[in-house]
């Protein structure tokens, strides 16, 4: 397509500034321009002249000093008096936590939800429905509230497990359920422990080996070899034998009620868990409505053409339905990812020690640093956001449909 | 062949059997059931254990809410009440209405005041929601954030008339000039209407004071309730409805200078909208709390809601850019290049092709946001406004009467926002009914 230009209109009027086409662009972007740096001059110098009013200065070091508070979980060391920035990284840790968590539980209700909606189960496509909408209209911090009250309200102290007649007992021996949080136990590592693991992973490795093996197979000779149990088979069975034959290295500390509280196990803190299942359900709601979408995107034709070629039903929905459901699920799958990330800074409400609440919340209060504590929690955030973009792009213009 | 042929009667019908019933397998309440609930063992187990999950919830919640005490002073009135049964204390709500609604530091006696706003709102909001009104009706809309303002704030009644005066103005000078330049109308708007603010407001409030003066008349004037004042669900609604209203058009000022094939604006627009989509709102209330008072100059304050009202309404504009983004980019190539062909500027295009399509098929993202933002306005309660939730967690289960009072309060804010919400998604729902006019 080739451009057409107007013709050379001789010399050059101040009037062309606005009214033709070449000139006009530049005098709007150098307008904006002029406007963008007289705007950022003005609010920078204003800036300077507060802080110099205020007898501050814009300066990180308050990162070095001793932070003087305790936080409820930490996945790495921390003490009272560890830095700011230790306390800060506790709260990038537990944030990438609380998110993953999510994530990983919000996936598993949402296609469940999803799937179900499309039953043919009357009563059980109208129940995820009341969920779906219950949970996608109701405000998640209202949600996350409710769900640290009962945590905190409904369920038993720790001295209810007490004495021979007690008014709570743990499930199964080894899970509490109090007001304080949930104890379970923890996996303890002993020597040759590390081998089991190893042999773990590496028959993850082979798992899926297999079954690219068998698909390959598939694909070239039209054999169909087996995949459900003999997957099942190389994940378990050599890490069993191992752990057998080494002698169980990998014990668990069951938590035992000690004193006021319980001991050994690992505890997940009261807010932890509200967060988490808040922000799981809440999530899984619209990730619910994705995967109907995403289903039901997929027109009925496939289904029948597949069927028309002899494919069983299992397969038709793994190799024909899925693939195709998939390439609209995953993106918005993706923002809701974000979002819940986004909505974990809402850990403030209940006390979770978050990045927000660390570093936004008790830091900020206790140094005055506003400007620079929001800055570093604005960085943080727009850098995981901006990192799963990035995934999302590759993995989109991977799946793209291919055409002409 | 013939004369086999000759014996044989035709019979042709000449009336159609009546329709017979479906065979009693196949129809009937209990087929439906058979079909539906019971079509295979899964089935069968799936629908046991939805039966099982809708009983327990049902056993738990029934007779929480039948025996629920609706007069008491207290909790341990209301326990005294229940004498050890289950039920709920629904008393907090009659109790604390008007907390809940108007937050703990409204002056009770102009609780009137909001309540007609919160009436007229949807005399303002009907004409844009169903299209089918007169369009004259849309002259309420105009006039109604005038009004609210002064019924919810106060204060004289010359300023909301001022500032009506000023966009009226400013409309007329852009109306004039626009059929020649859209720029020139815009701006010269926007500087007719300051410069009659600016001359006007000195000028009215000193004819008002020598009006006093001479003839002893005030104009009318309600109550001045300070922002700081607002809260309870009012305070949800006012920020929902203000952030909203103002950022669909800055949202389509985003989205427009994000298609710009000047570099600059859309380098602005871009890392604007893909800033704001970064970070989690909470970050921006931190911002309008803590931070935004050192960017402005030394000296001025203005207030938490209204500083809170710009950091939702930059967020909120960041999110309607993207789903107008999304409309502008699935309107066909040709619509773009009709509007060339026929010779129109690039605002004439926009304004008369472009965007009342593009606009027509975001409706339905722009009200998924608009939801999303009025349960988002729920966060101000972390910076330490009494909004709905905030009244919840301190002013009310702080008190000595109501301490302990989740499940109520709770459940009474989850069931205001699912009504409002629920609503709006379903008004959204068959909006877009109503607008599919089948292209393709």
């Amino acid at each position: 397509m080739s451009t057409i230009t107007d013709p050379d209109k001789g010399g050059f009027r101040v009037s062309q500034l606005l009214s033709d086409t070449r000139y006009r662009a530049i005098t709007f972007q150098v307008i904006a321009l002029f406007l963008l740096v007289a705007a950022f001059y003005y609010l920078g110098n204003n800036l300077v002249q507060n802080l110099r009013a205020a007898g501050l200065n814009f300066s990180y070091g308050f990162l070095d000093e001793a932070a003087g508070y305790d936080v409820g979980q930490s996945l790495i060391p921390y003490t009272s008096q560890s830095s700011n920035w230790q306390a800060a990284k506790v709260g990038i840790l537990n944030t990438l936590l609380v998110a993953v968590l999510g994530c990983f539980t919000a996936t598993i209700l949402g296609v469940t939800a999803g799937v179900l909606r499309l039953s043919k189960n009357w009563i059980v496509s109208r129940l995820m429905a009341v969920y779906v909408e219950a949970f996608r209209n109701v405000p998640v911090l209202i949600w996350i509230l409710i769900i640290y009250a009962i945590m905190t309200v409904s369920l038993p102290a720790p001295n209810a497990f007490r004495g021979d007649d007690p008014a709570s007992t743990m499930l199964l021996g080894m899970f509490a359920f109090t007001n304080r949080g949930i104890y379970i136990p923890a996996p303890v590592f002993n020597p040759g422990s590390m081998v089991v693991v190893g042999v773990f992973i590496a028959s993850i490795i082979a798992m899926f080996a297999y079954r690219a093996y068998a698909k390959k197979l598939l694909f070239d000779t039209g054999k169909l070899l087996p995949t459900g149990w003999p997957s099942l088979a190389i994940l378990l069975v050599p890490a069993l034998l191992v752990f057998f034959i080494l002698g169980r290295p990998i014990g668990l500390d069951i938590p035992v009620l000690s004193g006021f509280n319980f001991g050994g196990g690992i505890k997940i803190g009261a807010p932890l868990i509200a967060l988490w299942f808040a922000l799981s359900i809440y999530t899984g709601a619209f990730i619910a409505e994705n995967v109907r979408a995403g289903i039901q995107a997929v027109s009925e034709g496939q289904t029948e053409a597949a069927a028309a070629l002899g494919l069983r039903p299992r397969r038709i929905m793994n190799l024909v339905v899925l693939p195709q459901a998939m390439r609209v699920i995953i993106p918005p799958l993706i923002s809701q990812y974000l979002n819940l990330t986004k909505n974990s800074s809402l850990a403030i409400a209940v006390g979770y020690a978050d990045i927000t609440a660390t570093l936004g919340g008790i830091t900020l209060n206790q140094t005055g640093r506003a400007i620079e504590c929001v800055l570093l929690l604005m960085l943080f955030y727009l850098t995981i956001s901006l990192a799963i973009s990035a995934i999302m792009n590759v993995y989109n213009n991977s799946v793209k449909l291919k055409e002409r | 062949m013939s004369d086999t042929h000759a014996q044989s009667v035709a019979f042709v019908r000449d009336t159609a059997i009546p329709a017979s019933p479906p065979p009693n397998t196949q129809a009937g309440a209990v087929n439906w059931v058979r079909a539906n609930l019971f079509s295979s063992w899964a089935n069968a187990a799936l629908t046991i254990a939805a039966i099982y999950v809708i009983y327990v919830v049902f056993v738990a919640i029934w007779p929480w809410l039948t025996n629920g005490v609706w007069t008491a002073p207290s909790l341990t009135a209301c326990r005294e009440v229940l004498q050890g049964k289950v039920g709920a204390c629904f008393s907090v709500l009659t109790e604390r209405w008007n907390q809940l609604l108007f937050g703990f530091k409204y002056p009770s006696d102009q609780y009137w005041r909001p309540g007609i706003a919160f009436l007229l709102l949807f005399a303002a909001i009907a004409p844009v929601m169903f299209y089918k009104l007169p369009r004259k009706l849309l002259i309420i809309t105009a006039l109604y954030p005038f009004a609210a303002y002064y019924l919810i704030w106060g204060g004289t009644i010359l300023t909301p008339i001022l500032a009506l005066a000023g966009f009226i103005v400013g409309y007329a000078v852009y109306a004039r000039l626009v059929k020649r330049n859209f720029a020139l109308g815009f701006f010269a708007g926007i500087a007719a209407a300051s410069l009659f603010w600016w001359i006007g407001g000195e000028l009215t409030f000193f004819i008002a004071d020598l009006v006093n003066d001479w003839f002893g008349l005030k104009p009318p004037r309600l109550e001045i309730v300070p922002s700081r004042d607002m809260g309870g669900f009012m305070l949800n609604l006012i920020l929902g409805v203000t952030c909203v209203a103002l950022s669909i058009p800055l949202g389509i000022v985003l989205a427009l200078g994000r298609q710009s094939k000047l570099p600059l604006i859309k380098g602005i627009c871009v890392v604007f909208i893909e800033f704001i989509r970064g970070v989690p709102l909470i970050t921006l209330l931190f911002v309008a709390n803590v931070v935004l008072a050192y960017f402005l100059p030394p000296g001025t304050t203005f207030d938490l809601i209204l500083r809170v009202i710009i950091m939702i309404t930059m967020f909120a504009s960041a999110y309607i850019a993207e789903v107008i983004r999304g409309g502008l980019a699935a309107l066909p190539k040709g619509q773009y290049e009709a509007g060339d062909s026929l010779g129109l500027d690039y605002p004439q295009a926009m304004r008369l092709i472009i965007l009342p399509q593009a606009l027509k098929i975001s409706i339905p993202g722009i009200v998924n946001i608009a939801v999303g933002l009025f349960k988002d306005t729920t966060l101000v309660s972390v910076i330490s406004m009494f909004d709905l939730v905030g009244m919840i967690r301190g002013p009310i289960l702080a008190s000595s009467e109501w301490n302990g009072v989740y499940w109520e309060l709770f459940s009474f804010a989850a069931l205001l926002f699912f009504v409002v919400c629920y609503g709006i998604s379903q008004y959204s729902q068959w909006l877009e009914r109503q607008l599919a006019t089948g292209h393709r």
